[in-house]
């Protein structure tokens, strides 16, 4: 009986071999015969992770569609309708919600493990390139979602995110016009943006994140040694600190992915507002054109850049530091002219400067979740400010002259 | 790795602690979503003292019925004053329209009132004991809690009339300082306090009725997910053995 099940299944295996001779050949390219340094610390979690929250949000995305209404006269009800009486709609929208959240926080981790162990260096530029795209792309996706359930936050962010855009000379006011489809935040700009949320962007997405994919397979995985581990090879042709990602990755990911759906899960079951950080209590207010809210601001994973933006007081000004603070990453390959690319080779002045760039821009996103009211506040953000860039422009500089440690031939393992 | 997790643990629970923070001072207010008797009571209090001016048009009849252990006869009696079907939503009977001529604007739905409010239920039960007798206000009415508040105190008689006593802030602006009881109403002050305790539950309860079912089974699911992941680690463990 075994007998005949595995023939068959071989059989069948065979069959599709035969008319996709390639199949075999990309599985075992990206994942059975991918080589990837078995040194892989806490921090390599999160690229999977980012995987699993978009895979979240395309299937819990595509259940919500199912019952919402892009329209501004049906929007909010739409979502109570989800929430109250369509079978685990509540589950649904509080996984797409919670996922929102937990996505930027799986992003920002991700990049910051390549800050700290230069991912970013050759030959892995356009991997990190690729990603600060992917990341653009993100914003303007959980910017364009925000708007949907058409709150007074959704409705007075959109307002003031799509005003920015009329700061430019010239083309501004018509450009506002023509995001919006209206003279203001309206029905028509609800159902552009959601167009643009549930096909345009997520599709751009996917496509972005298979070229991410593809040029890291190209080049191979970093690791925290910052060790080129194609350099050292056994006689076999397999680098010799490398192991097949599948299965060792596939099984270490499941466990990483299994604690992640727990954490997520316990926000979901019994804090999917987080306390007003997830979902914003001003949110459960239909949106209403004729009442401004005391307090615009964004959600927490914009709130670092949207207190740069504060920090300056000319507004074309503001708008351009805000895009160029997020526009820099792209430069990063080029800024850091260190020989080594792991923080664990580098001298003090790396380990400072990334603590106190990490500093700056906690500080910079809780600034950005003020009022803004108090004096202190204003000039804090400017100074945060100008170090976020100083870190950026000074890294040619302070990456040269800081003393590195001789990197090893092979990566630091313990079992 | 350990240090990680935790202090990721401790940012995300201090972060729930500062969001809820802020502001005019809340009395927590006990509001226990799994005390049935505590919700029963609430929703007839809702519809006695507040649906006659405030809806709650996303809480269906029927709802309420079955998160609340009650039938539909019980419900159609003891709830329903308006003529409304079972499968429908708890909308007053004051029609808009009469609403601003009597009152002077559309008191508005209280569905999500308590996910609006930061604190939610603590915010709601503040607020019924805040009311207090001025007489500079349209309807005599003013609430410390929501200065201005155009709502009059529908419990007053069961709470009894506060008095205001007037003290400046920092500015030397003129502030309340705190309440004072100036003639009783037909309840205790710790009978009152089961009212609005009962009223902020049920509209807690209102404002998100999948709560109940979410913290029910959020247990079973958060442990299931434990024991994956210790199966996860026990599978990664045996695979990465021969990981030298």
């Amino acid at each position: 009986m075994i007998g005949f099940v595995s023939r068959q299944i071989d059989n069948a295996y065979g069959w599709f071999n035969e008319r996709a001779p390639g199949a075999t050949a990309w599985w075992n390219r990206h994942a059975g015969q991918y080589y990837a340094p078995k040194n892989f610390n806490f921090w390599y979690y999160f690229g999977s992770l980012a995987m699993l929250v978009f895979v979240n949000q395309i299937l819990t995305g595509i259940w919500l569609t199912m019952n919402y209404k892009p329209t501004a006269a049906e929007a909010f009800d739409s979502v109570e309708y989800i929430m109250r009486d369509v079978e685990w709609g509540w589950l649904i929208r509080y996984m797409h919600s919670t996922g929102a959240s937990l996505f930027f926080v799986v992003v920002y981790l991700h990049m910051f493990r390549g800050l700290i162990y230069g991912s970013y260096k050759k030959p892995r530029e356009l991997i990190w390139t690729l990603g600060v795209v992917i990341f653009l792309v993100l914003m303007a996706e959980a910017f364009l979602g925000y708007v949907l359930p058409w709150g007074q936050m959704s409705y007075w962010g959109a307002q003031v995110i799509t005003s920015l855009f009329g700061a430019i000379p010239v083309v501004g006011e018509p450009l506002v016009e023509f995001i919006r489809g209206d003279y203001l935040i309206s029905d028509a700009t609800l159902n552009r943006f959601f167009a643009l949320h549930v096909i345009a962007l997520p599709f751009v997405l996917a496509g972005l994140i298979y070229m991410h994919l593809m040029a890291l397979h190209e080049v191979g995985s970093n690791n925290p040694d910052g060790v080129e581990i194609k350099k050292v090879k056994g006689t076999d042709g397999k680098p010799k600190d490398g192991i097949p990602f599948h299965p060792y990755y596939t099984v270490k990911d499941l466990f990483g992915a299994s604690f992640f759906i727990m954490v997520a899960a316990f926000i979901i079951f019994f804090g999917p507002t987080m306390g007003g950080w997830f979902l914003e209590h001003d949110n459960f207010t239909a949106a209403n054109p004729m009442v401004t809210p005391a307090h615009i601001k964004p959600v927490w994973y914009f709130t670092p850049y949207y207190a740069m933006l504060r920090a300056v007081p000319d507004k074309l000004l503001g708008v351009i530091i805000m895009g160029a603070a997020t526009l820099i990453f792209f430069a990063l390959p080029w800024l850091d002219r260190s020989e080594v690319k792991s923080i664990r080779y580098r001298g003090p002045i790396t380990k400072i400067m990334i603590s106190l760039f990490v500093v700056s821009f906690l500080v910079l996103g809780w600034l950005g979740t003020r009022s803004g009211a108090e004096a202190w506040e204003k000039p804090l953000a400017f100074w945060l400010t100008i170090f976020y860039f100083a870190f950026f422009f000074t890294m040619p500089i302070w990456s040269k002259i800081d003393k590195t440690k001789k990197v090893p031939d092979r990566v630091t393992f313990e079992h | 790795m350990k240090k990680f997790l935790i202090s990721w643990i401790l940012a995300l629970s201090s972060s729930v602690v500062m969001a809820s923070g802020g502001g005019e001072t809340l009395e927590p207010s006990g509001a226990d979503l799994n005390d049935k008797a505590s919700l029963q009571r609430g929703a007839k209090l809702f519809v006695n003292y507040c649906m006659g001016c405030h809806s709650l048009k996303y809480m269906r009849y029927s709802r309420v019925a079955t998160d609340l252990n009650l039938s539909e006869e019980e419900v159609q009696l003891w709830l329903n004053f308006t003529g409304a079907k079972f499968g429908e939503p708890m909308v007053s009977a004051m029609k808009p329209e009469d609403a601003a001529t009597w009152v002077g604007a559309l008191p508005p739905d209280l569905s999500l009132t308590a996910r609006v409010r930061p604190g939610g239920a603590d915010w709601i039960f503040t607020y019924l004991k805040s009311f207090y007798v001025d007489p500079a206000r349209p309807l005599g009415w003013n609430n410390k809690l929501f200065p201005n508040a155009s709502m009059p105190n529908p419990l007053w008689e069961l709470q009894g009339v506060q008095v205001a006593e007037m003290g400046k802030d920092a500015n030397g602006q003129p502030m309340v300082e705190h309440l004072q009881m100036s003639s009783p109403g037909t309840l205790s002050a710790e009978e009152y306090d089961r009212v609005a305790r009962d009223l902020s539950n049920f509209l807690e309860y209102a404002a998100e009725p999948a709560a109940l079912k979410r913290q029910a089974i959020g247990a079973y699911v958060v442990l299931f997910l434990a024991f994956l992941t210790f199966m996860a680690w026990m599978l990664k463990s045996e695979y990465w053995r021969d990981v030298k």
